[in-house]
């Protein structure tokens, strides 16, 4: 659910990131406030105007004197709190955590309609991998292209569920959806049909403009050709809190 | 006492290969073959894929020259999609094939065989690689990666990247082209033809010093297969499939290339992994032939443009009548296609249409089936698909250039082998003919390319109990 509050009487807190002193209203997430003050700090189901997932866990941080790390998506600013962005142990985790992504699922970036377009890739190219330390899975992945207009292809999925959130909380149309549970976790459409027969499917494209990797495509491009807009999210949500 | 050579790996070609050679009991030739020591699978995993990724994923079995395949898929894939691409398109996909044929035959010539041309097949294998050259005849090593780069920039310059480009996509290409870079092309041209004129009256002078291998480098009778066009005149990009006989007579002609597979059976050798193609009537192996610049050459009646026409009417004097049979003038044959190769982007360059704004046909699949061929550097490649309901992938099979020329490289290294190679003893430089025999054909065996030709080569003798007799290591 999102982590929002009621706009009236919210407080402002003062807080510590990478040594600067900032403050937030106390609504605010640690990484809405890092990305207002052009921290950078990696997210991958994080998506201004959806709700939060948590589930990538790339955008967590280090609170002084705790040594649990927080996914600063899901960690909302605090008085006199204290957040190390970037650390060695960051850079490991979250280098770590992609690279099982990339063990987990294909992705073969040098055919992906995604390629030099994905979020996936970018941080990859962002943190410095240039080799995957653990074995591929290699796990044979289906490709569902039975939608005239779209594709969703298994191999490039990371279970970010952005689609699943944009499509409910959005849309309201609700397709999308996950099933299964570990490694057989796949995002189905209605109740696991293809997506070509899906009744609910209002041929929107919101699932395919926010789908961070090449896994939700448009039919019709070729290796490097997807690119993808999202200029529409903030301002649809935006609306809706009206 | 029967033996077994082995030349493991062949060096100064494009891949990872290995040649054996049997002597019989006399130490005399029994058999020699060519071995593919690599399995690739393409044809296998690209199954479930949507066809529109085909030309990226293929154009991965090659670095050397994956224009080629991103030429050969996407003409399947518009057969799939059952357009015809736009005519700036079709000349742009002709200049990019066109280009790549001219740094890819620039590689074989200048990096991968000159050493064995200018400093002799016996020389010391240290020496016999394009650093030699470079020390012998720094002019034609400089002209040689000259030429490759300007092929190269060409490719770039259309399509983004020197290799693997996503330019050319299923219905055209991505991008219209632009007058500066027409431009640059075109200034890059008049160097390149100088520098392919150059290497060719070089080259004719040199003719006179191999009239042994010329006599013995894989000469004999066989079919040649290739496009030509409509016409009759030298094609690389479209075209009708024509076969003639060592005679010079024409036995197939004006085949669609989507008719490919009445003409063209693969037989499968428990010895390689690479299929060998032959002439359907004929039967295998009797239906042997070859493809490439040498087949290209004897199949035609003109190259279509000045200097290569005159440089094909001098190649045809090579032999007193009848196609062409030595295999050993690939090498012929590969720089007047250079010259032709230039001269042709130039033509197409100019031509006002190329600046056209429209270049991509838009539709989906409106068949199951798609055929796309088109001549790769090594000869004539078949890119053939199958696809759903839903676009993806069933079925494909690929048929590479250099597979249709295995018969015929198994029989040109039985040849150079039972001419050089006598059992009592093993030199390096008789060695070496076995492993340029190979390189005349410019077989391009995976993506890797070893073009210094620094790698180890061991040669090893064995009794028929698998003894080791004899081992050299270069």
């Amino acid at each position: 659910m999102p982590l929002s509050t009621a706009r009236s009487n919210v407080r402002v807190v003062t807080l510590k990131i990478d040594g600067r002193d900032l403050s937030a209203r106390e609504d605010e997430t640690l990484l809405e406030v890092c990305r207002e003050h052009r921290i950078p700090v990696p997210s991958l189901c994080y998506l201004e105007g959806l709700s939060v997932w948590a589930g990538c866990r790339l955008c967590m941080v280090e609170l002084v004197n705790q040594n649990r790390l927080v996914a600063s998506c899901a960690t909302r600013a605090a008085e006199g709190m204290e957040v190390q962005t970037d650390s060695e142990r960051l850079r490991r985790y979250r280098r770590t955590l992609i690279e099982l992504l990339f063990a987990e699922r294909n992705h073969v970036c040098a055919v992906c309609v995604s390629n030099g377009h994905c979020e996936l890739q970018t941080l990859a190219q962002r943190l410095g991998i240039d080799h995957i330390r653990f074995a591929y899975r290699q796990a044979h992945e289906v490709l569902d292209s039975s939608h005239e207009l779209f594709r969703l292809d298994h191999n490039r999925c990371i279970l970010c569920t952005r689609c699943v959130r944009v499509c409910d909380e959005i849309e309201g149309a609700h397709v999308w959806d996950v099933m299964g549970r570990g490694s057989q976790c796949r995002i189905i459409s209605d109740l696991a049909i293809p997506w070509g027969q899906s009744e609910t499917c209002t041929n929107c494209g919101k699932c395919v403009q926010v789908c961070p990797t090449g896994a939700l495509i448009k039919q019709g491009t070729s290796a490097g050709e997807m690119v993808k807009d999202r200029h529409f999210l903030p301002i649809l949500a935006r609306r809706r809190a009206r | 006492m029967s033996r077994t050579i082995t030349i493991e790996p062949v060096t100064r070609i494009e891949g990872h290969a290995r040649i054996s050679i049997a002597l019989d009991d006399q130490g005399q030739v029994a058999e020699a073959r060519l071995h593919l020591t690599q399995f690739r699978g393409f044809e296998k995993f690209c199954e479930g894929r949507p066809y529109r990724e085909m030309p990226a994923l293929t154009a991965r079995t090659c670095g050397i020259c994956p224009v080629s395949h991103i030429i050969a898929s996407n003409k399947a894939c518009d057969h799939l999609l059952s357009v015809r691409i736009p005519p700036a398109a079709e000349r742009l996909r002709r200049v990019l094939n066109l280009a790549q044929l001219v740094q890819s035959h620039a590689l074989s010539f200048f990096h991968l065989s000159s050493p064995d041309l200018l400093l002799g097949w016996d020389s010391d294998p240290k020496e016999r690689n394009l650093f030699g050259v470079l020390r012998q005849n720094p002019g034609l090593a400089r002209d040689g990666i000259r030429l490759r780069a300007i092929g190269q920039s060409i490719i770039e310059t259309l399509g983004g990247k020197r290799i693997h480009p996503a330019w050319v996509v299923p219905g055209g290409v991505a991008e219209p082209l632009t007058a500066d870079k027409r431009d640059a092309i075109l200034r890059l041209i008049p160097e390149a033809l100088e520098i392919a004129k150059r290497t060719y009256a070089f080259y004719k002078t040199l003719l006179p010093r191999f009239q042994d291998e010329a006599e013995r480098f894989g000469n004999f009778p066989s079919l040649f297969l290739s496009l030509v066009s409509p016409n009759g005149t030298l094609e690389h990009y479209d075209g009708l499939l024509r076969i003639k006989d060592a005679q010079g007579r024409i036995l197939e002609d004006q085949v669609p290339p989507e008719d490919y597979a009445r003409l063209i059976g693969e037989a499968v050798e428990p010895f390689s992994y690479l299929k060998s193609p032959y002439y359907k009537p004929l039967g295998y192996p009797q239906g042997i032939y070859r493809v490439g610049p040498l087949a290209r050459l004897n199949n035609i009646q003109s190259c279509g443009t000045p200097y290569a026409d005159v440089a094909l009417a001098e190649f045809h004097l090579l032999q007193e009548e009848g196609p062409i049979s030595s295999s050993f003038h690939y090498h012929y044959a590969r720089l007047v296609e250079i010259i032709y190769g230039l001269e042709m982007i130039e033509r197409l360059l100019k031509d006002p249409v190329v600046l056209d704004q429209r270049v991509r046909a838009r539709a989906r699949s409106n068949r199951y089936e798609g055929i796309g061929v088109a001549e790769a550097p090594r000869g004539v490649l078949i890119h053939h698909y199958r696809i759903d309901d839903d676009g993806l992938i069933t079925w494909v099979n690929l048929i590479i250039a250099t597979g249709h020329n295995n018969l015929a490289m198994n029989q040109a290294i039985r040849q150079v082998a039972a001419a050089y190679v006598e059992g009592g003893r093993l030199s390096e430089g008789m060695l070496n003919r076995v492993e340029a025999v190979i390189r005349c054909f410019d077989p391009c065996l995976s993506c890797a390319s070893h073009a210094a030709g620094q790698m180890p080569l061991a040669i090893e003798l064995w009794d028929t109990r698998g003894r080791l007799l004899e081992r050299l290591v270069r």
